[in-house]
């Protein structure tokens, strides 16, 4: 069918019209967005005043978007100070015009502002955020120990079976994928360091060397990021949710603390949990690594045991387990003050879920080079 | 060629389907889920221009017809016309042309949490129409005015709406591409009974304005009595009964009686209004 026109017609008598015709509607919004512009040139060519007709009657097909076009027409011919009428429209046509007529909103004048003045102020607002991070993080610390320090007295209660469940979904469903990670990562240092210990002929010396990284670093390293990547966003997702949904309102309105049902079973989880996920993760390191030594090496595990043993000191266990309850209390607590701060888009859902992981695997290195610190100083 | 072309060709082609047959034809519908058969052979024609209300009991399948309709759930057996095309059998790229000739208001609203109600309106037409940042614009405003929000309202989030708004809000951007029909899965639910006739006030105006065909599933008596032209009751995995509310009220079926005898439907309008159409 036709596309749109705008034919001008100059009557003999009488004012002059506009003849419109052909689709109005939005399938042709493009070349009618450009006859509203050529007309209102020509109008302006022609120096538009006086009386003027908008001919409707061969428009065949009109939606709101032809009417709208054929309003906001009526309204720039008539800005030279003419007076515009429209005929030949149908009733429901002339309903619709009607129902469109919009006064057009003044354009908002747009500030330039200088790149660098934006540079400024983002580094300004970054350094802000991360300060009061660390404030409300100190903050929700605090509120989860005040939380904890009255489970000790007894004016709250641990809700144990919310914490099996926990502890079955960050414990149990996570020893798979650590063991296998840590065997494949202990077995890659192994044969790493068998390739440069060959020449200087001390293959058997790869025992020290895996069992004291695994035990002070590796190990407590690679579960805390597992487990901030596995269970901080699923923690940080189910709370955001909950959030958005109203569901935490609805226990604070029960008269329920969120923090002693929600949080509470899951840092408690997460404290027990990741100390014993460490403890697997260093046997599977050190026997991945073990068996590329015997593979690789051809060290014996006769000599790999002994050498073992002689390396590493019940300290050097302990160093990394005790980091670990440090990195469960870290990883729950960013994960829930990022599901607490969901607000109600989707999008701040998946944002939060990505800044909790990033900011607890951040956070788990920092701590780890803290203690790194710490036990040098003290010669542990 | 692309989507937005064959839209723009298709808008002007003549229509493939004669205007005289229902504008949507089910025909002998299964729809079941596992074990459980929600639909069993349902029939039912949706005429041209006409506001059709869709009543049921909880469960008989009210807002899975409207979803087999539209696609969202597949059927076992029989056959779902729109525009005189099997929905079943048509190409995607037609799906897609019969698809942006429809608007759907969810009964939750569905608008993208992370959109403001701007670009929520504008979404589809950007998809789908060549218009100028200006015009998407305008036309948004548009739009906004068309379901009676105020312009303040363009730029905030649906978080920030109340439950009416976002009704309004999620019925301009079903209206975004002027489509020719609009389903409404229970439009006035959650709304307050003044907020609710405004919405069927709205809704019969913007019928009568553009001309549209509306496929309403509703619990609301007032919505049924005030705008719906005819009204079929869903039950039993069929079409119980097709008609003028007149005629549903006489219907036998215990179900029907106990819905427009009860003490809710004596105390709406229903009984003042009977065989008048439209207030």
């Amino acid at each position: 069918m036709a596309t749109p026109r705008a034919i001008w017609s100059k009557a003999t008598a009488g004012p002059t019209s506009l003849v419109l015709s052909g689709s109005w509607n939005a399938g042709h919004a493009a070349s009618l967005e450009a006859l509203l512009k050529q007309v209102a040139g020509e109008r302006k060519a022609a120096d538009g005043s006086g009386r003027l007709t908008l001919e409707c009657a061969g428009i065949v097909g009109m939606d709101t978007l032809g009417a709208y076009l054929i309003h906001k027409m009526r309204l720039g011919l008539a800005e030279g100070g003419g007076d515009v009428a429209v005929s030949g429209l149908t009733a429901a046509q002339e309903t619709l015009l009607g129902e469109v007529a919009i006064a057009r909103r003044p354009t908002e004048p747009v500030i330039e502002v200088n790149g660098a003045y934006h540079l400024l102020a983002d580094v300004g607002e970054a350094v802000v955020d991360a300060g009061r991070d660390l404030a409300h993080g100190v903050a929700f610390f605090g509120a989860v120990v005040a939380a904890l320090g009255r489970l000790a007295v007894g004016r709250a209660r641990l809700r144990l079976p919310s914490v099996v469940t926990q502890l079955e979904r960050v414990g149990m469903r996570g020893v798979p994928i650590i063991v296998l990670i840590s065997c494949l990562v202990g077995a890659i240092i192994a044969q790493q360091s068998i390739f440069q210990l060959r020449t200087f002929g001390t293959v058997h010396f790869v025992a020290d060397l895996l069992g004291i990284l695994v035990l002070r670093e590796l190990a407590v390293l690679l579960t805390s990021i597992m487990i901030a990547g596995r269970s901080g966003s699923s923690f940080t997702a189910e709370l955001g949710s909950m959030k958005m949904r109203e569901e935490i309102d609805a226990l604070e309105t029960m008269g329920l603390d969120p923090l002693e049902v929600l949080v509470l079973p899951r840092i408690v989880a997460l404290i027990i949990a990741l100390p014993l996920l460490t403890f697997i993760s260093s046997m599977a390191g050190i026997a991945g690594g073990g068996v590329v030594a015997f593979v690789y090496g051809g060290v014996s595990s006769e000599v790999f045991f002994s050498r073992l043993q002689g390396a590493i000191g019940f300290n050097t266990f302990m160093v990394g387990m005790i980091k670990a309850p440090f990195m469960a209390l870290v990883i729950g607590i960013i994960a829930c003050i990022e599901g607490f701060a969901v607000r109600g888009s989707a999008e701040s859902l998946g944002s939060h879920t990505t800044a909790s992981v990033v900011k607890s695997i951040f956070v788990v290195i920092v701590v780890d080079g803290l203690f790194a610190m710490f036990f040098a100083a003290i010669n542990y | 060629m692309s989507i937005r072309s064959t839209l723009a060709q298709h808008l002007d082609a003549d229509d493939p389907w004669d205007s005289r047959h229902p504008i949507i034809e089910v025909r002998d519908l299964s729809v079941g889920f596992g074990e459980r058969l929600i639909m069993d052979g349902l029939s039912m024609d949706v005429r041209r221009g006409e506001i059709l209300g869709v009543v049921g009991a909880s469960g008989t399948g009210k807002s899975v017809l409207l979803r087999t309709i539209i696609g969202l759930v597949k059927q076992r057996r029989g056959m779902v016309k729109v525009f005189g095309h099997d929905m079943a059998k048509v190409s995607s790229q037609r799906r897609r042309l019969v698809e942006s000739r429809w608007g759907v208001l969810f009964q939750h609203g569905a608008l993208f949490s992370s959109l403001t109600v701007k670009q929520n309106i504008q979404f589809p037409m950007r998809e789908y129409l060549k218009l100028s940042e200006e015009l998407l614009d305008e036309m948004a405003m548009v739009k906004l005015r068309l379901v009676g929000l105020k312009p303040e309202a363009a730029e905030r989030f649906p978080s920030e709406l109340s439950g009416g708004m976002i009704k309004r809000a999620a019925l301009a951007r079903a209206l975004a591409l002027d489509p020719e029909i609009v389903f409404l899965d229970e439009p006035t639910s959650g709304l307050d009974p003044i907020g609710a006739a405004e919405f069927d006030e709205l809704i019969a105006t913007l019928q009568k304005t553009l001309g549209l065909t509306v496929f309403m599933v509703t619990h609301d008596l007032d919505s049924l009595a005030g705008i719906c032209d005819r009204i079929a009751a869903l039950g039993d995995g069929k079409v119980l009964c097709e008609g003028t509310l007149e005629q549903l009220t006489k219907h036998p079926h215990p179900w029907l009686q106990a819905y427009f005898n009860g003490p809710r439907a004596r105390a709406s309008q229903i009984h003042t209004q009977r065989g008048s159409a439209r207030p």
